[in-house]
């Protein structure tokens, strides 16, 4: 080891970290007792979705307004693959999950060299584009998008028509993702990424071609959200036109801003938080009013609103505001 | 050392830089000799900067030519001329601000490795590079800073890291867009001191306001006017020269 200056303390990892890994990992396990399994596994791949989004914007400081193209893309090829190809789960999932990374080298190759709003506009361009053809393309079905996917079974044996068979499947993807993603914002490219989103005129004065790491990094985000678009296709048996609208797109941004941006568990509890309130309004009867007075405006505006004041009351997020707080009281 | 010292690494042929019709450079020609600390100054306005970003490949020129170390760059990239051995400062300290003082220059170590792209691989790795790292801030005063985010450095202890992140390439041509702006006169100092003991190995090009700092440290200067050369040679050469007087009479006093 080096020897460092007496003057020097090393930040060391608290055990606190471990602690909330290992409760985490138990709600993960748990949570289908607790909550309706169906709810979770939508909410699992909106919040692996919301992750990959983070990926790209939380490291590389890039904000795309398309990535519903590669969550719902995805989610198309791999629902075409187990109904209309015969293939099992697993190659379904990668069949769309590989062609959200083909659609991600197209698009980032297209949009890295810019940056900020005029990124965000071409990747929406982009985005519009798939939509478009997610309407035309004879596989995609246009309105009636595909149904009855048929999940299959993992490994052949597991059948994911069971319930908790189909939660912990998900569970699992989740947690690869999850952890795979985390693990390349601490890899040695992920310590560039940082550089470059600090301060990209000095990451090249250093000699580094900037655009091909945010190629890659663009590239690596479209692929998870395939993922996540996949197994939701799967897991839930439909992909359709909303998955590639500009809304999810936009809803993804709303997770991953609600939970705190560039946090770990911030996009997961966005998602969550999203899902929820999504679910619980639309469980209610249409009639449903305000103690008997007024009714519920729609759920879009009602999101916009909590969206408007998390933003006005915690601007790093929820999971942000939390880490703040405890840094502050630890006398950082 | 052995190179041949007569060979500038550093050369401008007729340089011209024009910005919708109205000439920044205008036909300008520069050697930089090996191993020397060469100043660029002039009055505002003067085309020190459009000529420091044309060498530093930020801007292209309009026409002319411009060859390091004998090679062509006049259609590179600004990261291909870094990789050629060329390192620029910049006027507002340049240092990556989430990092620590210590993963700044990690960054710039990191170059040599080839798991730049490898998003698999843990970055603990890359305490291998510490020691090295720990050596470049020692260089420059600020190894008990180490782990103290850029962000929250004091200004001139700022500039001390870029000026250790550029060492860590091993630049054989170190570009400095004025070093010294902003900064208080014991800043002045200790960058001045850093700048002299560096340029021991390597040559220096910098673009100066501080008179006091380029008479202190230059071996040659170059003293430009309405993106033309006024003048070169040593200070005490330029200094008396008269159009050099003219052109900074106003400036000099201020």
């Amino acid at each position: 080891m080096t020897h460092l200056p007496d003057t020097v303390t090393k930040p060391t990892t608290s055990n606190h970290t471990l602690i909330w890994y290992g409760l985490g990992l138990i709600a993960l396990l748990a949570a289908p007792f607790l909550f309706y399994p169906v709810f979770l596994v939508k909410l699992l791949c909106f919040a692996l979705f919301a992750c990959a989004f983070n990926l790209l914007l939380g490291s590389c400081g890039l904000l795309s307004f398309g990535h519903a193209a590669f969550f719902g893309a995805a989610g198309y090829v791999a629902g075409h693959a187990a109904k209309e190809w015969g293939l099992p789960f697993e190659l379904a999932i990668l069949c769309g999950t590989a062609s959200a990374a083909v659609l991600g080298f197209l698009f980032g190759y297209v949009s890295v060299r810019r940056s900020g709003l005029q990124f965000a506009m071409i990747t929406l361009a982009l985005a519009q584009l798939i939509y478009f053809l997610a309407w035309q393309l004879p596989f995609t079905h246009a309105e009636d998008g595909l149904s009855a996917i048929p999940r299959g079974k993992v490994l052949g044996l597991f059948d994911l028509d069971n319930i908790m068979v189909l939660y912990y499947t998900t569970a699992a993807i989740f947690l690869f993702g999850f952890i795979a993603m985390h693990r390349m914002t601490n890899s040695t490219f992920g310590q560039l990424l940082r550089a470059i989103r600090d301060n990209e005129p000095r990451a090249i004065s250093l000699g580094y071609e900037v655009n091909r790491y945010k190629l890659m990094a663009f590239v690596l985000s479209a692929t998870f959200a395939g993922l996540a678009g996949s197994t939701k296709a799967i897991a839930l048996k439909i992909a359709a036109l909303t998955d590639v609208h500009w809304a999810t797109s936009g809803s993804v941004i709303l997770m991953t801003l609600l939970g705190g941006l560039g946090t770990l568990l911030g996009p997961v509890v966005g998602a969550g938080v999203v899902q929820a309130i999504e679910d619980h309004l639309s469980s209610l009867p249409a009639d449903f009013a305000v103690f008997g007075l007024f009714r519920l405006p729609p759920i879009t505006a009602i999101i916009g609103a909590i969206f408007i004041i998390c933003i006005l009351l915690f601007r790093r997020g929820i999971v942000g505001e939390i880490q703040h707080w405890l840094d502050r009281r630890s006398g950082k | 050392m052995s190179a041949p010292s007569d060979e500038p690494i550093l050369r401008l042929e007729n340089v011209s830089k024009s910005f919708f019709g109205f000439y920044a450079v205008r036909d300008f020609s520069l050697d930089v000799r090996r191993g020397s600390i060469h100043a660029l100054i002039g009055p505002n306005g003067a085309g020190k900067t459009t000529i420091f970003n044309l060498v530093t490949k930020t801007l292209p020129p309009t026409s002319g030519r411009i060859s390091f170390k004998g090679i062509d760059i006049t259609k590179r990239s600004p990261s291909e001329v870094a990789r050629l051995g060329m390192v620029r400062s910049f006027q507002i300290s340049a240092v990556f601000a989430s990092l620590t003082a210590l993963e700044n220059v990690r960054v710039a170590l990191q170059r040599f490795r080839s798991d730049g792209f490898a998003f698999w691989k843990s970055a603990d790795v890359l305490h291998d590079l510490d020691e090295r790292a720990l050596a470049l801030l020692h260089d420059v005063g600020i190894e008990s800073y180490a782990h103290v985010r850029a962000s929250e450095l004091p200004y001139g202890r700022r500039r001390a890291l870029e000026i250790a992140t550029t060492l860590a390439l091993e630049p054989e041509l170190l570009m400095l867009d004025e070093p010294t702006a902003g900064m208080g006169h014991e800043d002045v100092d200790r960058i001045a001191a850093l700048i002299k003991n560096v340029a021991r190995e390597r040559t220096v090009l910098m673009v100066e306001h501080n008179l006091s700092i380029v008479a202190d440290l230059s071996d040659r200067i170059t003293v430009l006017a309405r993106g033309e050369r006024l003048a070169e040679g040593s200070y005490d050469v330029v200094s008396k020269d008269p159009a050099v007087i003219e052109a900074y009479v106003g400036s000099e006093h201020e």
